[in-house]
């Protein structure tokens, strides 16, 4: 699966928040804190078809 | 070969035998700010003297991407023509992760421009050929190099200086102080203006060489290759770019526990060069191991004194935000100063350009942040996610736009600012005017070579436009008592429509826009632009 972009113009402006969301945190804190992102944009994007195919896709990314 | 350093003449300046009546303006520092900024006056009948304490062009090709805005601006100035012979014209940039390519973008796949998205030109050509072009206009820019301003105190409605030269020191008094004399402006200094912003931790070496084979292999057209991880560079970053005269320009990260002095020497230097372009022979033309910070005043009008380019603000590099701010900073300061210094507009006008230069900075400041910060990530976490958007950029369209290695520099809109009208049309009122070719009794010319420098009416098809005073018209398939072009190839037409008559400033920004050619708004929005109050 080929994700399209869907971050708009300012998407620049969504990866600098996501930074300064760690901003601080140990790398635990930011472990939990990435999990709690997960679970949250799971259940905003709700279906389980689709979020099966994205957790395929990001399962394929792993380093070569 | 190498570039020849022919200094400038020192003349004896008048002021230090008898006192000088007060001047207009003066500006201080003759880089291409400077220059350009005296040009730019010059070419609105305004006197200036260009003070300098240095007599050569800058040593070292340093700001080297001119955007397609600059060189329309310069082009105004009449010296766009001339730097786009000399540059690399250059809109394929390539991003690699490691030895892998992760994608290309194409600057400006369309045509109907007379000037491309950047050219590569070393700074040293683009003041030489302001310097001789302001050499053109001897009644109205005297050049002084050799002149160190050592001290000025602003006095209300005017400002003394202390200058400095080689037969002695004397004083200047100017209606109007402009400081062009860069990222560590004397002036600011002298002025103890606060100049708050970002310093980043990491150094970069920047090294120019010259070389008869392409470091760009295979590649011939001239392109920008950026690397995350590099083969031969490992863990830091790299960025590769072509110059006039065979000299490339290579920018090397190298973290920030590094020596700057044992680094710019060429034991170190030669070996990281080799790594990168292998056997082929090369001869080091200038390096230079920095560290940056953005950062910016808070206001650039502090009454008679005027802040313009890096004396003002300074950025990362990345993303080639510092020459090409400058140069859209004079280019919106000339045609109000004129205006003041003339009578044709109150002098609040200037405090607009401080309004409108701002927040063009601010947002050249917020994109070389960003852009530094995910080149440089300052904690695992951002490395991480750093290298996973690499990983997936390979595959996914989303990803590549997340890969920041500098968002190239593009105007600012000036919508919603106090000189602009509010309206829609398909340019807006702010942004700036977009370029097409059009056909004349003269042959082939453009919008940006017709419309830049004045007050303009731009008007589509069948629509007459109004005479009022002040305002110059231009229609574009279009019959009148006015210049009138045909839209080659529809260009035009396809980029600004055909149902709106467009109202631009001298520096190219669309002020305000209109369906019907009923000149009282016209007017109306014509004196705001000037900064008149109703």
């Amino acid at each position: 699966m080929i994700l399209q972009d869907k971050l708009g113009a300012d998407a620049d402006g969504f990866y600098n928040a996501l930074m300064d969301l760690h901003d601080g945190l140990s790398e635990g804190q930011s472990h939990a804190l990435n999990a709690r992102l997960v679970l949250i944009l799971s259940s905003e994007i709700g279906d389980l078809p689709t979020l099966k195919a994205l957790m395929a896709t990001a399962a394929q990314g792993r380093a070569k | 070969m190498a570039y020849d350093y022919a200094p400038f003449p020192y003349v004896a300046p008048a002021g230090l035998t008898a006192p000088e009546p007060r001047h207009p303006v003066v500006i201080v520092g003759a880089g291409p700010i400077g220059l350009a900024m005296a040009v730019d006056l010059a070419l609105q009948g305004i006197k200036s003297v260009v003070l300098d304490d240095n007599n050569v062009v800058s040593v070292g090709s340093r700001a080297i991407c001119w955007s397609k805005r600059s060189l329309e601006i310069f082009d105004r100035l009449g010296v766009g023509e001339r730097m786009l012979d000399k540059g690399v014209t250059w809109k394929v940039g390539r991003q690699f992760h490691g030895a892998d390519e992760i994608y290309h973008f194409d600057l400006l796949p369309e045509p109907g421009h007379k000037y491309p998205a950047f050219i590569n030109l070393q700074q040293y050509y683009v003041e030489q050929y302001l310097a001789e072009r302001a050499q053109e206009f001897p009644d109205l820019i005297d050049l002084r190099f050799l002149n160190k301003v050592t001290d000025h105190v602003d006095r209300g409605d005017h400002v003394s200086l202390t200058v400095e030269t080689p037969d002695g020191p004397y004083t200047l008094e100017a209606d109007w102080y402009i400081a062009c004399d860069g990222a560590g402006s004397a002036t600011r200094q002298r002025m103890n203006l606060a100049f708050d912003g970002q310093t980043f931790e990491e150094h970069f070496l920047i090294v120019d060489v010259e070389m008869e084979t392409s470091p760009f292999g295979d590649h011939d057209t001239p392109e920008r290759w950026f690397w995350f991880a590099p083969p031969f560079h490992a863990g830091q970053s790299a960025l590769l770019h072509k110059q006039p005269d065979n000299i490339y320009r290579i920018d090397l990260q190298l973290g920030p526990e590094t020596d700057p002095r044992t680094e710019a020497t060429e034991e170190k230097v030669i070996p990281r060069i080799k790594a990168i372009v292998g056997d082929a022979p090369f001869r080091l033309d200038w390096m230079s191991v920095y560290k940056f910070r953005c950062a910016k005043l808070d206001r650039f009008v502090h009454n008679r004194v005027l802040f313009v380019g890096d004396s003002a603000h300074v950025v990362s590099p990345f993303g080639a935000r510092g020459g090409n701010g400058g140069i859209q900073d004079l280019d919106n300061l000339g045609w109000k100063l004129a205006a003041v210094l003339r009578g044709d507009a109150p002098a609040t006008l200037i405090e607009t350009y401080s309004e409108e230069r701002s927040h063009g900075s601010a947002e050249n400041i917020l994109n070389s942040s960003r852009a530094t910060n995910f080149m440089t990530p300052k904690s695992p976490i951002e490395a991480l996610f750093r290298d996973e958007v690499l990983n997936l950029a390979g595959h996914h369209p989303f990803a590549r736009k997340l890969i920041n290695s500098g968002r190239l520099s593009l105007p600012c809109s000036l919508q919603g600012m106090q000189l602009q009208t509010e309206g829609s049309a398909p340019i807006a009122p702010g942004e700036v005017m977009m370029d097409a070719p059009l056909a004349g009794p003269d042959g082939t010319t453009w919008l940006v070579s017709q419309i830049q420098g004045r007050f303009t009416l731009l008007g589509f098809g069948d629509t007459a436009l109004p005479a009022i005073d002040g305002l110059a018209r231009i229609g574009v398939n279009s019959h009148g008592d006015y210049p009138c072009f045909g839209a080659t190839d529809g260009h035009a037409i396809r980029r600004y429509g055909s149902d709106h008559i467009y109202l631009l400033r001298p520096d190219g920004h669309i002020c305000a826009v209109f369906t019907s050619a009923d000149p009282a708004p016209i007017t109306a929005a014509f004196h705001k632009a000037i900064g008149e109050t109703p």
